[in-house]
């Protein structure tokens, strides 16, 4: 519906008159490319969950997110540039997905709508649940909400637009796709006595070693939370607490000098 | 009989019906259909016909009173004239024990010298990514100290940075919580029969000093104003913010004073860093 | 389309148990544990039993089979069933039990076909074999998966404690992420015993041996003529059609159905085990996330099964009559809201691309801006507590301009609510009805399509449209009452037929009848105005021991809850056991026997009439 607007091409280092300025707009080519991308996004026809009532919701009449150009949901992967993970991600799902993507053309996009497609949501704690589908795939945005709104949902494919309008053609780390060779697949997990990722087989060696040995395996000690030295920190100076080192003592540090740079920073303008 | 071709036909015209009157629905607005506070009321509402679209996100649909998306926690404006910045939340651990996928930790407030637990959170956690939004920390908080938020626009690039929400990423005035559900934030008012925290109520009964009494309102703006006016004058704050050496020889005494003067630093301390973050967020905007 | 208003019948079922342990004497004994209901069957009896309670005493509904693991209390594991008459009345409850070590227990698979589903996830979860069962593999896991999850000595990668609240939680909560516990970073576990020289995905294997293929070219028209094979298609788990993650793995002769294999179990997120965990209270957000279009309906259920429980205990005060009003209106609004959207992808998957979809959205959208005024959000309403609901419905449908916010609406509920159900909606489904209901090519594709016969639909354990589509006039909302659903005036539409039509026409006439409910609603919601409805249920409420089996007529079929207390005697903060019976996966056992010889076409069409939901088909 919405016709051409060039200000939104515009380069502004180059001034145009002002009764041109909707006749004619200087621009850089991955301005146009990007333009051209973002507003023809291509959703992969795809729900897992609960968020996909939210997404087919997004997709209805009240929200429409064709507003934005991404009316065309396709069911098939070769044809679509977005997935939209909406929902739990289990994991014999997991396969699937992993399947699907590498089937989609770069360059693609994986925006992980509500908290189960980010970080597993409320079934986290689930044994046939993935935490988070960006243990398998590069996820571009994070939508949070249990299940976000189709307001929240269009907020989080805006924030991809502007990741898509920040990159740029001459810099080969944005646009990967136009190296040399194929783009490497991401391997597909396997089924096993839990779900196996391919690009885990040195870590599971060494815990079966473990287990072979009779040692404790799976599982990871943490270092006990230091919980005491932060309560020292909280009422000493700051550079105190940086003294007595430890990870929580760095940040609470990092924060508090934060906190009184800023201060002072006020006061400074107070005093002008 | 009829005619084989008929119910199609009447489907059609059905949808033929609707097309047309999405037209003469846009003429009759003359051009103001949208972003336009009274026509969104018709279009979002029972008489809507034709195109009913929110423009999000020029124009958002507003989420009603009990929307409920991610916690936050309540603490007093920092302009409060007897505690400024100070939490509600008292670290009694309910909603951290009703939070069904158990998102919430936090860590009990110590006092430094005497060890013994303060009514004040020292570190408040949510993880977003495995909060439900059920709202069972709001419904089950006997303080009302924390409420489920509105805010619903938080989408990010990385979630391990942005998705745990630590204490001062939660914290919100209580005039922000007036301001997005006035009518709950009255009816609890109302059970508390003040506007005061209910800690504040209950030691000033036991002082013999009244409290803000409770009136109903709507209008957030008179709601604050009304609280402070019957307010005492807050005490100058540079007298009473003590410095490092001071207050650790407060400590040494062990008297009630010392409590005070550790009361008065976390006061200081509080208001800086609401100060901070009030400041920051002036930036940002 | 038939209308029909069964009243309920009375049937005594201590008579039933006392013929029947009058015929087994040996075999049938009374379950005499605190709180618990029917008999006990010795499992060398149990086929034969069953059969009896089906024939004789004309129990001939199975509406859930289950296991449940007693370790530590008893060190048995029982399998729990439910059947009832499709006449109305309460259930008779029968019991197996079978050791822990090597458990066992007969099929009932020839007794009632529904059952099918269900032993095999009972083998799934708990690891007990029905020999008798053709079929016996794993349903949501994959085979392969390392032990049986719902055994209650199995602990999973990211366990931290049996039950909720968790200790580290307060009041020294160091925030972490429990991958980081995790040596993998994942949530994974592998066994000791772990064969890296071997690491092949086998997971399919024993589903495609299953269907015997590669051995069976046909000669179609004798000598000389063209060969066939049969062509296996996946249908799914990633496919418009199937409402989700589903698959259908199908066979054909031609485009003609030969066999039909769901598999399911690719949003299996472990609802139950979770459940077993958290508090009485704290499942009921979980709820919501079944059925995740009728949230409303869901939470009723399963605050009935724990009300049954609390009304055992001597402080239970049951809901109010408003609590109750409300309750009736959130439920049949949400089955409004859940045929508009199943009637939209109905035609959505006949091809009608979105027009019937978004028409019906359209009305939807209505209804949850009432719920999320209500209950807080469009979805996961989180709405009932045990003994009423969480607040009273808002004066005013009502938001204000904040920092958050932009435009406002402000309606008073009342006049909303009146406007909707007096006048929008009847006047929607007028034009939905012109718009649809004679159309020529819907009836093509529908009239005469997977047909369900009525003694098959019960037989197995269908429920819902799906059952009434085929004349079998069973609601639980007469047949076997709850709420002030008694004192409601409203009809049971039932088909003729059994096919797609009929279950399509069953909707629609549903909506009518819900509309017809919620007009009676409106004067009650008037009449009560200012009663309390606010639940007093503690945070950790304790519940008194026993087992209850809570049951409503879900939007799409029988929703059962069934819940056991017990481990404490002072009465436990969590549930023991806490099973779903969910409706979308029970009408599933149908779908292969309905697809077979028609074409690949018709299928995703009866997979649409049936109306699943994954959340709940995989829980």
């Amino acid at each position: 519906m919405s016709d051409l607007n060039l200000r939104e091409l515009h380069n502004t280092e180059f001034p145009i008159p002002d009764e041109l300025q909707s006749n004619l707009a200087i621009t850089s080519l991955s301005k146009v490319y990007n333009w051209s991308r973002r507003s023809s996004m291509w959703p992969l026809l795809f729900g897992l969950a609960c968020c996909a009532i939210e997404m087919i919701g997004t997709a209805a009449s009240r929200f429409d997110f064709s507003r934005f150009g991404m009316e065309v949901m396709r069911g098939s992967p070769r044809q679509s540039d977005l997935m939209i993970v909406s929902g739990t991600v289990t994991k014999k799902m997991i396969v699937p997905i992993v399947r699907l993507y590498n089937q989609m053309p770069e360059p693609k996009y994986v925006l992980a709508m509500g908290a189960c497609a980010s970080g597993g949501g409320p079934f986290k704690e689930g044994y046939n649940v993935v935490s988070g589908v960006d243990k398998y795939l590069p996820v571009d945005v994070y939508v949070p909400g249990c299940p976000p709104t189709p307001q929240a949902l269009i907020h989080g494919l805006i924030a991809l637009q502007k990741k898509i309008d920040g990159q740029s053609l001459a810099n080969m780390d944005d646009v990967p796709w136009y190296g040399v060779g194929p783009s490497e697949p991401t391997p597909i997990p396997i089924l096993g006595p839990d779900v196996i990722d391919p690009r885990q087989m040195d870590i599971i060696r060494r815990q079966a070693e473990l287990a072979a040995l009779g040692k404790p395996y799976g599982v990871r000690e943490l270092p006990a939370p230091q919980m005491k030295a932060v309560v020292a920190a909280k009422g000493a100076a700051p550079a105190a607490a940086a003294a007595d080192g430890g990870e929580v003592d760095a940040a609470k540090a990092e924060r508090l000098r934060k906190r009184e740079e800023a201060l002072a920073r006020k006061h400074a303008a107070k005093g002008e | 009989m009829t005619m084989y071709g008929q119910g199609i036909l009447r489907g059609l015209t059905i949808t033929l019906r609707h097309l047309v009157r999405t037209y003469f629905n846009d003429m009759r607005y003359m051009g103001k259909k949208y972003f336009n506070q009274s026509e969104f009321e018709l279009r979002q509402g029972m008489k809507t016909e034709g195109i009913y679209t929110v423009q999000y996100p020029e124009e958002k649909i507003a989420v009603p009173e009990r929307f409920r998306f991610t916690p936050f926690l309540v603490v007093e404006d920092a302009d409060h004239p007897e505690r400024p910045g100070e939490d509600w939340c008292t670290s009694c651990g309910i909603c951290a024990k009703v939070c069904p996928p158990q998102c919430i930790w936090i860590v009990r407030g110590e006092d430094p010298v005497t060890k013994r637990p303060i009514p004040e959170p020292q570190a408040f956690y949510i993880d977003i990514d495995i909060c439900m939004n059920c709202g069972y920390c709001a419904e089950f908080c006997p303080f009302d100290a924390i409420k489920m938020d509105h805010d619903y626009e938080m989408a990010s690039y990385d979630r391990t940075t942005a998705h745990i929400h630590d204490k001062e990423k939660l914290s919100k005035p209580f005039s922000y919580w007036l301001n997005i559900a006035p009518t709950t934030a009255n009816e609890e008012a109302e059970a508390r029969g003040s506007w005061e925290h209910s800690d504040t109520v209950k030691s000033k009964k036991k002082a013999g000093v009244p409290s803000v009494a409770y009136t109903p309102t709507t209008d957030p703006s008179q709601v604050m104003q009304m609280i402070r006016a019957t307010m005492p004058e807050p005490a100058p704050a540079a007298e009473a913010a003590p410095t490092a050496e001071r207050s650790a020889a407060a400590v040494a005494q062990a008297g009630p004073s010392a409590e005070d003067a550790l009361k008065a630093e976390r006061l200081r301390k509080r208001q800086e860093a609401l100060a901070r973050k009030l400041s920051k967020e002036a930036g940002s905007q | 389309m038939v209308i029909a208003a069964p009243q309920t019948v009375d049937v005594d079922v201590n008579a039933v148990i006392d013929k029947l342990k009058e015929k087994f004497p040996e075999a049938v004994k009374n379950d005499t544990r605190q709180g618990y209901k029917g008999v006990i069957v010795d499992k060398s009896k149990l086929v034969e039993v069953a059969t009896s309670i089906r024939d004789e005493f004309g129990f001939d509904y199975l509406s859930s089979a289950t296991g449940v693991d007693y370790l530590g209390i008893a060190d048995e594991m029982e399998m729990v069933y439910h059947a009832y008459r499709t006449t109305g009345g309460p259930a008779l409850v029968f019991k197996a039990q079978t050791p822990r070590d090597n458990p066992e227990i007969p099929s009932l698979i020839d007794v009632w076909p529904g059952v099918d589903f269900q032993e095999r996830e009972v083998w799934d979860l708990y690891g007990i074999r029905f020999p008798g069962h053709p079929n016996l593999q794993r349903i949501l896991l994959w085979e392969g998966f390392n032990g049986h999850p719902m055994r209650k000595d199995w602990k999973e990668a990211y366990f931290e404690e049996d039950h909720k609240p968790f200790e580290s939680r307060w009041p020294a909560g160091h925030v972490h992420r429990i991958e980081e516990k995790n040596a993998y970073g994942h949530n994974v576990m592998y066994p000791a015993d772990l064969d890296l020289s071997r690491l092949t995905d086998t997971s399919e294997e024993s589903l495609y041996n299953s269907l015997g293929l590669g051995v069976d070219v046909q000669d179609l028209t004798g000598e000389g003529g063209i060969k066939t094979d049969r062509l296996v298609v996946n249908l799914g788990p990633h496919h418009p059609s199937t409402h989700g993650v589903f698959r259908m793995v199908v066979t054909l002769d031609g485009e003609t159905i030969e066999t039909l294999d769901p598999v399911m179990g690719y949003l299996h997120r472990n609802h139950e085990k979770i459940g077993e965990r958290n508090s009485f209270l704290q499942n009921m957000p979980f709820t919501d996330r079944l059925d995740y279009i009728s949230s409303m309906s869901n939470n009723l259920g399963y605050a009935l099964a724990v009300e049954q429980l609390l009304a055992l205990g001597a402080r239970y005060q049951p809901p109010t009559y408003r609590a109750e009003v409300i309750r009736v209106l959130m439920a049949e609004l949400t089955r409004i809201v859940n045929h508009l959207w199943s009637l939209g992808f109905l035609l959505n998957d006949l091809g009608a691309f979105f027009t019937p979809m978004l028409y019906a959205n359209n009305e939807r959208e209505k209804i949850l801006d009432f719920f999320e005024a209500t209950a807080g959000s469009r979805l996961m309403c989180n709405y009932m507590r045990f003994g009423g609901v969480f607040k009273d419905i808002p004066e005013r449908i009502h938001s204000v301009v904040n920092m958050v916010n932009d435009k406002v609406r402000d309606y008073n509920t009342m006049d909303y609510l009146t406007e909707m159900i007096n006048e929008r909606l009847p006047r929607f489904m007028d034009e939905y009805e012109r718009l649809l209901v004679n159309n020529e090519i819907l009836k093509t594709r529908t009239v005469g399509v997977g047909v369900l016969p009525a003694d098959r639909a019960i037989a197995y354990s269908t429920c819902g449209p799906l059952l009434r589509g085929s004349g079998v006039a069973y609601d639980i909302r007469r047949s076997d009452p709850y709420s002030i659903y008694p004192e409601l005036d409203f009809d049971i539409p039932v088909g003729q037929n059994g096919d797609i039509y009929d279950r399509f026409m069953v909707r629609v006439y549903e909506i009518r009848e819900s509309l017809r409910i919620l007009k009676q609603i409106l004067p009650r919601l008037e009449r009560t105005k200012g009663e309390e409805v606010v639940s007093k249920f503690n945070y950790l409420g304790r519940v008194p021991i026993g087992e209850s089996y809570g049951r409503v007529e879900n939007p799409k079929g029988e929703l059962g809850y069934y819940v056991v207390s017990a481990g404490d005697e002072k009465g436990p903060q969590n549930p023991w056991r806490y099973h779903i019976r969910a409706p979308s996966f029970i009408n599933l056992t149908a779908l292969g026997p309905m697809s077979k010889g028609y074409k690949v076409a018709d299928v995703v069409t009866i997979l649409g009439s049936i109306d699943i939901v994954l959340g709940e088909t995989d829980r």
